[in-house]
């Protein structure tokens, strides 16, 4: 096995266009778990983790390599709440958003987030850049439209962010689980609500009946955010599998969704 | 306060010493049976069944010892002797030949010059199967008589009829022992036909007398010696990888290591029996227990392993810790073809402990009593018969005791905390604090100690004083539990030296001391210490005519009258012992009989935060008070009780072998769940010390009794907070949010009898 360490963007871009079939490393937190358990062994690996460009994280622009635990620390409300349940606080110190996003898993913590913001996702290649919105890059349950000679270059959230953002998380455990559920909603201060659930869908899925309703609400009375709940519960598209059942991530989908209503209204 | 300062004896009984393996295991340090290496040694791999039930066609191994660097592979036609192994009854093949019966069953090993090469080698091997359909439904397995045991006890009068009934079905889902450290081990060859394991085991001489008679080997020419045991909780008490490496090494004339990784551990050990129970509890308006009948269907998986033994402990405390005057239970261990179940922590009694005491609540609550009245009410206690086998409890027994002090325990305040490793759904940030409900909940468990049924039950342990002070040899397993601790404690107590150390011994040199299971190591191999250091003590007093043995010497009065060299110049002093329990019977026909040689309690508390809606949870709190008959290490007691309650925490909230059709569904850590720290309980313990009857210094084994009634405990706080039904073990968040509420508590049909069986 090869492990290439670039200095730089230019350098990763050019090693990625020489070989794509090279494997992208960044924290390896999802990576690993292929090699110990499904036997991968690439022959080829670029290690992207200390690319300068890939750790920077400006305004609204969130590099790919930046970890969840600066995710954690950092100023964006929901996507902090988001981050702090990744894994533990080693998962935390070494996975990527870049990670999640590649990985595109259903249960990607960052992603209801990435959804519920209307992200766009930056990709690049030696020819030139993409953007893409975030239902553009994520096509399936761990699929997305990342070129093999593309790097994720980082996320590009919109200007104007609402404060009123909140996450949560349903899990069998107290930390360190994989989400039966998972919601992000975010309120502008003109009762505009965007709410989207990870783990409930082959990818993260926008709860747009509920959206249009709720933000209707200038202020929500209970019998509103019940029938939001409703509204949420009818929308996701959950499985069962051995980790819980479609009935039980369709009600637990409107449940945490009416209380993050209820977290971000004033 | 006053202290005594006895310089022999501050590290002897009751002081709270730390253990040897403590610091070294939190550093790293720690050798563990994974860690061992030898000169030119090869790895092991296993092939490994993909189906649950297959017929083999065919094995075709020339992709794999095509491949560069691999040395050999091995099927069931390379097993030399009865090619045969189980820990009761020897009926698992070495390598399933003909037709596999489980998932992951052993088809192959190989062996390599490294790990991976020896992984990519069993991946290459070719095994064609056809699938047969898979028995999985024990109820099935039952009626069509696919079992390993069948146990009918009656006792007491059975026209005994109670005006108050309750019936109930239980569940509890299969639980694994999920050791930290996995199945490993190093074989190395001695040239001359024979073989060494190093190996990490619950039981040296089990495992032994199963590779020497599985590979037609003499006993001598094959020596089990202890290795660093990463945790064991009955996962180790049934041979996986024994008898594959010395294969290996016999054949490659190497030494061989193998180490699983932690998907395949999951499949390579037994597990906790899956198991289903029907309850029926009569009592009189006073609350007094009339008659319990149950029917206690238990799923075996493939194998025997322990499912007869595992079977009869649930149906021997069936009732639980309390006087019932009529009894009739049916207990059936099923075989299918789901992995197999053995040993685990409670072995067969958290079980029905989760049942019975989920029916001592619904009782108390037809009777409009107070749960905790109507336990005391009934409490069994020495001088009783258990309800079950008739057998007169001689030794300590206090029930009494241990639920009076539970009740007296303060309840924690209220939290109004809004921290959210606090509330249930911890950093998921789920759970706003006025969604929370506190609830209570009662348990109390029984308990058998050491071997029963008129197994012969022994240790051995031989004294040898040098002049370095006074070594405890014998071939009992450091688990991690603090065997080695405790020996030595009882060593310095009964000689009177200080420097007292326990030397492990292999198969070839001392005698078996049983398995570290049953709680049975403080006092059946601690046993044999304490009369193999007062025999030394005695023998070196008599030879130069002493009264007291220190270190130093052999004193008289406060005169030292030989230094160790000048009483060991006159030859050495060891003694070998054996020591054994009070001898036990198997039962009669209708499950009567001695059949214990002892019995222990305890009783947990537990108060759960619930978010009901939703479905998630915070254990906050499990107050237990146990009976430990004398408290040799406090430390190291409430280190079990600590966490033998995060293992009953474990099954009660998450801990659970997903199956379909046979196949594990989470065979992993990802989907395993384990209670992590944010999932902890505090927890509070008093040590109830009612010295018994034949453990040294009265003491009782403390391993199991923290893990049979915390889950009972804990979901009957959860019914408590949330009114619903819970009546299967773990309780997932839909069985909270979606589930069926608990049905009208009272019922007078003392008619009405449980359908068949
Ligand atoms: C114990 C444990 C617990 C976990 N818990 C959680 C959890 O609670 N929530 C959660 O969402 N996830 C969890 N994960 C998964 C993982 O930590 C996250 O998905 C993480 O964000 C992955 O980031 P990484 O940098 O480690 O990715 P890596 O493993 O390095 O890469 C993941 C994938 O993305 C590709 N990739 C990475 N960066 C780029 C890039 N810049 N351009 C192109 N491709 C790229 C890689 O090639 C690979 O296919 C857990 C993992 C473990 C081991």
């Amino acid at each position: 096995m090869e492990t290439l360490l670039p200095r730089d963007l230019d350098e990763a871009l050019a090693a990625i266009a020489a070989d794509p079939e090279a494997t992208v490393l960044a924290g390896g937190t999802d990576l690993m778990v292929q090699v110990n358990l499904q036997g991968l062994r690439p022959a080829r690996v670029i290690a992207i983790r200390r690319i300068p460009e890939l750790r920077e994280w400006v305004g609204r622009f969130i590099g790919a390599a930046v970890t969840h635990r600066r995710l954690e620390i950092g100023p964006i409300k929901a996507l902090a709440e988001a981050a702090r349940t990744v894994g533990s606080p080693q998962i935390r110190s070494a996975g990527t958003i870049g990670g999640n996003l590649g990985t595109s898993s259903p249960a990607g913590d960052t992603l209801p987030f990435l959804a519920a913001a209307d992200a766009e996702i930056v990709l690049r290649s030696r020819t030139g850049e993409r953007v893409l919105p975030w239902d553009q890059f994520i096509t399936g349950p761990k699929r997305n439209a990342r070129r093999p000679d593309e790097l994720i270059v980082g996320v590009r959230l919109p200007e104007h962010l609402p404060a009123r953002q909140a996450f949560a998380k349903v899990g069998v455990r107290n930390a360190m689980v994989i989400a039966i559920t998972s919601c992000c909603v975010i309120r502008d201060e003109d009762g505009t609500t965007r709410v989207a659930l990870g783990s409930v869908g082959p990818t993260p899925i926008r709860a747009r009946q509920a959206e249009e309703m709720i933000s209707a609400e200038t202020r929500p009375s209970e019998a509103a955010r019940a029938e939001f709940a409703r509204l949420v519960a009818a929308e996701v598209r959950p499985i069962t599998d051995h980790r819980s059942t479609a009935e039980y991530r369709r009600h637990a989908s409107g449940v945490i969704a009416r209380r993050l209503l209820e977290r971000v209204l004033p | 306060m006053t202290t005594t300062i006895r310089t022999a004896k501050t590290r002897g009984v009751g002081a709270s010493i730390p253990r040897p393996d403590g610091i070294p295991k939190l550093k790293g340090e720690f050798a563990y049976s994974s860690d061992l290496e030898a000169e030119g040694m090869l790895w092991g791999a296993t092939v490994r069944s993909p189906h649950a039930r297959a017929r083999i066609v065919s094995i075709d191994a020339a992709p794999a010892l095509a491949m560069v660097g691999v040395r050999t592979v091995l099927t069931q036609e390379d097993v030399t002797g009865s090619g045969r192994f189980g820990l009761a009854v020897r009926d698992q093949p070495v390598f399933a030949t003909g037709e596999v019966h489980f998932w992951g069953q052993p088809v192959a090993v190989v062996a390599a010059e490294d790990r991976e090469t020896a992984r990519r080698a069993a991946a290459a091997l070719l095994v064609a199967y056809e699938p047969l359909e898979p028995l999985v439904d024990p109820a099935i397995a039952a009626r069509t008589g696919s079992t390993f045991r069948v146990i009918d006890i009656v006792n007491g009068d059975p026209g005994a009829r109670g005006e108050v009934v309750v019936e109930g079905e239980y569940e509890v889902a299969m639980q694994d022992q999920a050791p930290l450290g996995t199945e490993s081990g190093l074989a190395i060859p001695d040239g001359i036909g024979g073989v060494d394991l190093h190996i990490s085991t619950q039981w040296l001489h089990a495992d032994h007398a199963q590779v020497f008679e599985a590979l037609a080997l003499a006993p001598d020419q094959v020596r089990l010696h202890n290795a660093g045991v990463g945790g064991a909780f009955g996962s180790r008490e049934d041979i996986s990888l024994q008898i594959h490496l010395c294969m290996l090494a016999l054949r490659t004339g190497r030494p061989v290591k193998m180490v699983y990784d932690r998907s395949e551990s999951f499949v390579g050990h037994v597990h906790r029996h899956p198991a289903r129970m029907r309850y029926r509890h009569e009592a009189d308006r006073d609350g007094n227990l009339i008659r319990i009948e149950a029917d206690l269907l238990f799923d075996g998986g493939a194998y025997t392993s322990t499912s007869g033994a595992v079977l009869a402990n649930a149906c021997y405390f069936a009732t639980g810790p309390y006087r019932v005057r009529s009894v009739a239970i049916h207990g059936v261990a099923a075989r299918t073809n789901n992995p197999t179940a053995g040993a685990m922590r409670g072995f067969g009694a958290p079980q029905p402990c989760f049942a019975y005491e989920a029916q001592m609540d619904r009782l108390a609550a037809a009777l409009g009593l107070d749960p905790v009245a109507l336990r005391l009410k009934n409490a069994l206690g020495t001088g009783d018969r258990l309800p079950t086998t008739g057998q007169p409890i001689v030794g300590s027994l206090p029930t009494r005791t241990v639920i009076e002090s539970v009740a007296a325990m303060p309840l924690p305040e209220p939290d109004e905390s809004t921290d959210p490793r606090r509330l249930p759904g911890g950093t998921g940030l789920t759970t706003p604090r006025p969604a929370v409900r506190r609830g209570i909940g009662f348990a109390v468990g029984i308990k058998n100690l050491a071997f029963s049924e008129g197994f012969d039950d022994f240790s051995e342990v031989r004294g040898v004083l040098t002049t370095a002070g006074l070594e405890l040899h014998t071939a009992a397993c450091e688990n991690g539990q603090g065997m080695v601790t405790v020996v030595e404690q009882i060593g310095r107590s009964a000689s009177g030296l200080d420097r007292v150390t326990v030397v492990f011994a292999d198969t070839s040199e001392i005698g078996s001391a049983g398995s570290t299971s049953a709680s049975r190591q403080t006092q059946m191999t601690g046993g044999a210490a304490l009369r193999a250091a007062t025999a030394v003590r005695d023998e070196a007093l008599r030879r130069v005519g002493g009264d007291r043995l220190d270190d130093s010497g052999v004193w008289r009065g406060d005169r030292l009258v030989a230094s160790l060299e000048e009483l060991l110049a006159s030859g050495p002093i060891a003694h070998l012992e054996r020591f054994r329990h009070p001898l036990t019977s198997p039962p009669n026909a209708t499950g009567q009989g001695d059949i214990h040689a002892g019995f222990v309690v305890a009783a947990h508390r537990a108060v759960v935060d619930v978010d009901a809606e939703l479905g998630v949870v915070r254990v906050v709190r499990i107050d237990t008070a146990q009976d430990v008959g004398r408290a040799l290490n406090p430390l190291a007691v409430v280190g079990q009780i600590e966490g033998g309650i995060m293992q009953g925490v474990g099954l009660a909230v998450m801990e659970e072998i997903v199956l379909d059709q046979g196949v594990m569904k989470n065979a992993s850590f990802t989907d395993y769940l384990l209670p992590t720290f944010l999932d902890a309980p505090e927890v509070e313990a008093i040590l109830i010390e009612e010295p018994d009857h034949w453990g040294p210094f009265g003491a009782k084994g403390v391993g199991e009794p923290p893990t049979i009634s915390s889950t009972a405990a804990v979901v009957a706080a959860m019914r408590n907070a949330t009114g619903r039904e819970l009546n299967r073990v773990p309780v997932r968040p839909q069985d909270i949010a979606l589930g069926s509420h608990q049905p009208p508590a009272t019922s007078h049909q003392p008619d009405r009898r449980p359908e068949g069986s």
